[in-house]
């Protein structure tokens, strides 16, 4: 007739708490040794657990719903009365090893809870949940500094709490009150993903990762990447130092002659016939970007976009298509007796690449789904990076973005691509002073500016246009509109 | 605009049903099959005369240890939950592939598990208990290997191919310098996972170069933890021993009469000097990869259904019942054999304790070690100068 508890075991190599999902006995119900008494949800998956007693339920020492760590005693079976059980459900497991059980088994309740929540074992084996005590020693030089000190609390525990409550806390690091700490969140957000050959290579080089445009396929800085960057910066860096003197490779003369061609001659051109015969109106405008990031970091570790590269720019990509069905005027061309508003987006996004500016497209954009977009904007990027954007890419533009904020700076005066009658350009995204409800907090703020040709699309309609791009940086879940 | 399109959870199972697409439980025209699904007992032309026999009493010795073993994994499974072992490995599905297969065996041969072979210990003689030491986290082994040709179980897999080939060699050498003694040879156990390991490549390689005396005894039981066997190879592995030159057989590893005809040939190919041979028993991991694993997480419960009704023991049940080979006594009485196992089984288990931290001191070297014994009475010291009990753990 002895009283046995059931601790938590770890079901599972190395889990130091579950949830108790549902309880399947009740005080006062007989039960067999295997039968299943509770459900409880781990790190690892829902398991049943079956009773290691025969006898009758005394108590359920755990609430459902309640999550206890590992060693936690949870329920108490009294043995059954001792009439010589039949051999059905496991009625003699029952009497023969409840007397000769291990000691932990038998332990009355009330033993261990002091030591509880400090001490859960990192790798438990079963229910033994020792309190790690220093054992007293016999006084051995009588006076031995040996001062029986409390069990060392380990400071530990609280820290690897709090990085998993901030990452899971919904609106981020801005959303409470001011945190004194900055924020494992930010450190999440603005980590450069890089392999260690790479980011020892950039150390070398005195290179910030985060400088280097990344076009590795889980949007990581790859060598190639580092290399080029490190190409360009020679190349304008080696120039500083001899820049003023060196004359003489420029046959004496004092001015260096670079002959205007290729791109540079198509853009040149391309910008003198838009912003001489375009009239632009620019405006601009700050936005609190947080639920964007938000967003973007929940894509990111979202299944579906395994291996895709999520970055912000998706998101205003979408909204800007979003924004356009709203304000169709700003997909339009201007041709002096017609407008033509396009009844499709080809959405440009203007690139810097080996060969200067490029403003490659992509087709039928307002038909894609968030991710065949993102496949969109990634391939877009890694052709265009490569200097092998074709030409047809580039024709047939409706509304271009130039990612300005790429490059670390807040916002411009674009100018829109001929053929054209708006751009929007999406400055850096950097944690600001916000006011919010009457206090200042940090937020992820950034600036959008658009040109729009005043022919076509007057002043309030640029500003609604905006106001509505804006708004989906702002809440990026009204895409589901 | 376009809500249906933001990422939702019809990609998921599209996904998956594509990720884990099975090749179902057909295995092809090729697979040794002696006993059906339905219970229909066939022969077949080329193994059937290495069956030991398919009479009632063969047929109800090869049930019941399927029974036991089947039993003994419920019991482990449950002591596992119960917080009595740190970890188990589930064998469910495969009795057919262990029992035939360690039934066909000889005393002198040898064989060499991965960690899920508990029914070829049974079919060898280990204690099952014993076996538990192990997945009590109290012992690094758990049994004499030498006791019964059945070596230790290898955690770190594909490694034991290697230790069978090697051990095949040696027999061969053996076999050399004494020709008196009886022909042997080694098998080594692993699974479709292992066999994209190099381990097991190698293993084969010296196999065939030196026409050692080990049969590979593969259970393909479809998945590698969560990565299915589609992934591992894009041809039947029984095919792959063509290329080491040397033959392979796929065998219905849900049939024991079938596994057990088809492994007394390959290790008699073995052990009369021609060499190895590859055998891929065709089976289904029918529960978790170990206790620690969620299969719901990786692949569909359709996929099982279709499964189950291949069980090894209910086929073998149907041909029983169908044929009179045997009725309800038998059943009973083995059943209430399997409960016994199991109040005993847990009772051993809950009896064990973990070994003291002087038996440590005893397992550095094999013999009694000056330095060692040093250490161990500065120990029993230190120990003694606590107050209370002195107990060693």
């Amino acid at each position: 007739m002895a009283l046995n508890t059931f601790h938590l075991p770890d079901v599972g190599e190395g889990l130091t708490e579950a949830e108790i999902v549902s309880w399947k006995v009740q005080p006062g119900a007989v039960v067999a040794v295997n039968d299943t008494i509770v459900e409880i949800e781990t790190a690892k998956s829902l398991v049943e657990l079956p009773s290691p007693f025969a006898g009758v339920v005394s108590a359920l020492l755990v609430a459902e719903g309640d999550t206890v760590e590992v060693g936690t005693a949870i329920i108490a079976v009294e043995d059954a009365v001792p009439a010589p059980g039949e051999p059905t459900s496991g009625g003699p497991a029952a009497q023969a090893p409840a007397p000769e059980m291990p000691g932990e088994l038998t332990t009355p309740p009330p033993v261990e809870p002091a030591a509880g929540p400090e001490n859960g074992p990192l790798v438990g084996t079963g229910p033994k949940a020792d309190a790690v005590r220093r054992r007293p020693r016999r006084a051995a030089g009588a006076n031995t500094p040996e001062p029986e000190p409390a069990p060392a609390p380990p400071p530990a525990p609280a820290v690897p709490a709090a990085l998993p409550a901030a990452g899971a806390d919904g609106t981020g690091p801005a959303a409470g009150r001011p945190d004194p700490r900055p924020g494992p969140l930010n450190q999440l957000l603005n980590r450069v993903l890089a392999k260690p050959p790479v980011r020892k290579a950039a150390r070398d080089l005195g290179i910030n990762l985060a400088d280097v445009p990344a076009t590795g396929s889980s949007g990581e800085v790859t060598k190639q990447d580092l290399m080029s960057y490190q190409a360009q910066r020679d190349a304008e860096q080696d120039g500083a130092d001899s820049f003023w003197d060196d004359r003489k490779k420029h046959g004496a003369g004092r001015i260096e002659r670079i002959p205007v061609k290729g791109v540079r001659k198509a853009t040149a051109k391309a910008m003198v016939q838009s912003a001489f015969s375009a009239p632009h109106v620019s405006i601009f405008v700050d936005v609190d970007a947080s639920r964007t990031m938000e967003f973007v970091k929940r894509l990111k570790a979202s299944r579906d976009f395994e291996g895709i590269k999520v970055s912000p720019l998706l998101i205003l990509a979408k909204a800007v298509i979003w924004a356009a069905a709203r304000n169709p005027s700003v997909n339009a061309t201007w041709t002096d007796d017609e407008i033509l508003v396009k009844h499709f987006m080809n959405l440009g996004i203007a690139a810097a690449t080996p060969r200067g500016l490029m403003v490659p497209n992509i087709k039928d954009a307002q038909n894609l789904s968030l991710k065949e977009l993102a496949l969109a904007l990634n391939d877009l990027a890694v052709t265009a990076r490569a200097g092998k954007t074709q030409p047809a890419q580039m024709q047939g533009g409706t509304l271009t973005i130039t990612n300005i904020g790429a490059l670390g700076i807040d916002t411009g005066t674009p100018i829109i691509n001929p053929g054209e009658v708006a751009i929007v350009a999406f400055g850096t995204i950097k944690q600001k002073p916000w006011v919010l409800d009457g206090e200042v907090i940090p937020r992820w703020i950034t600036t959008l500016g658009g040109s729009f040709d005043h022919r076509v699309v007057d002043g309030d309609l640029s500003a609604r246009f905006m106001a509505d791009v804006a708004s989906i940086l702002e809440e990026p879940a009204l895409l589901l509109d | 605009m376009s809500g249906t399109r933001l990422p939702a959870a019809e990609f998921e199972s599209e996904e998956i049903a594509l990720a884990s697409a099975p090749p179902g439980p057909d295995g092809g025209p090729d697979m040794v099959q002696f006993l059906d699904p339905d219970g229909r007992l066939n022969d077949h032309p080329e193994f059937g005369g290495f069956s030991s026999g398919t009479g009632a009493e063969r047929l109800k010795a090869l049930y019941r240890d399927m029974y036991l073993i089947r039993r003994f994994d419920q019991e482990a499974t449950a002591l596992q939950r119960q917080g009595q072992l740190a970890l188990w490995v589930p064998l469910t599905g495969q009795e057919a592939a262990q029992i035939g297969s360690g039934r066909a065996l000889q005393a002198q041969d040898y064989v060499f598990p991965t960690y899920r072979e508990h029914g070829v210990a049974l079919t060898r003689g280990v204690r099952l208990s014993e076996m538990l030491r192990l997945f009590r986290g109290i012992t690094n082994g758990g049994w004499d290997p030498r006791e019964n040709n059945f070596h230790l179980y290898t955690l770190v897999l594909a490694a034991q191919a290697l230790h069978a080939v090697g051990y095949a060699m040696g027999l061969q050498r053996d076999q050399a310098a004494d020709p008196t003694l009886a022909p042997a040879a080694s098998v080594a156990y692993f699974g479709d996972g292992a066999s994209s390991e190099g381990d097991v490549h190698e293993a084969m390689v010296f196999a065939a170069s030196f026409n050692a005396p080990v049969v590979f005894f593969c259970q393909n039981n479809h998945w590698a933890i969560s990565v299915p066997s589609s992934v591992q190879t894009r041809v039947p592995l029984a095919q792959r021993a063509e290329g080491y030159g040397f033959p392979g057989i796929r065998v219905d590893g849900n049939d024991v009469v079938a596994v057990e005809a088809v492994t007394n040939w390959a290790l008699e190919h073995a052990r009369s000097g021609k060499g190895p041979v590859l055998i891929e028993a065709f089976t289904y991991r029918m529960s978790a990869h170990t206790t620690a694993d969620d299969p719901t997480k990786y692949r569909l419960s359709r996929e099982e259904e279709d499964w189950h009704p291949r069980d090894p023991l209910a086929r073998l049940e149907k041909h029983l019942r169908t044929t009179g080979k045997a009725g309800d006594a038998f059943f009973d009485e083995l059943t209430k054999e399997a409960k016994a196992m199991a109040v005993e089984l847990r009772r051993d288990v809950q009896a064990m304790q973990p070994p003291g931290l002087e038996e440590r001191f005893n397992t550095v070297y094999a013999e009694p070690h000056p330095l060692v014994q040093e250490e161990l009475q500065a120990w029993r010291d230190y120990e003694a100068g606590f107050i209370g009990e002195e107990e060693t753990s």
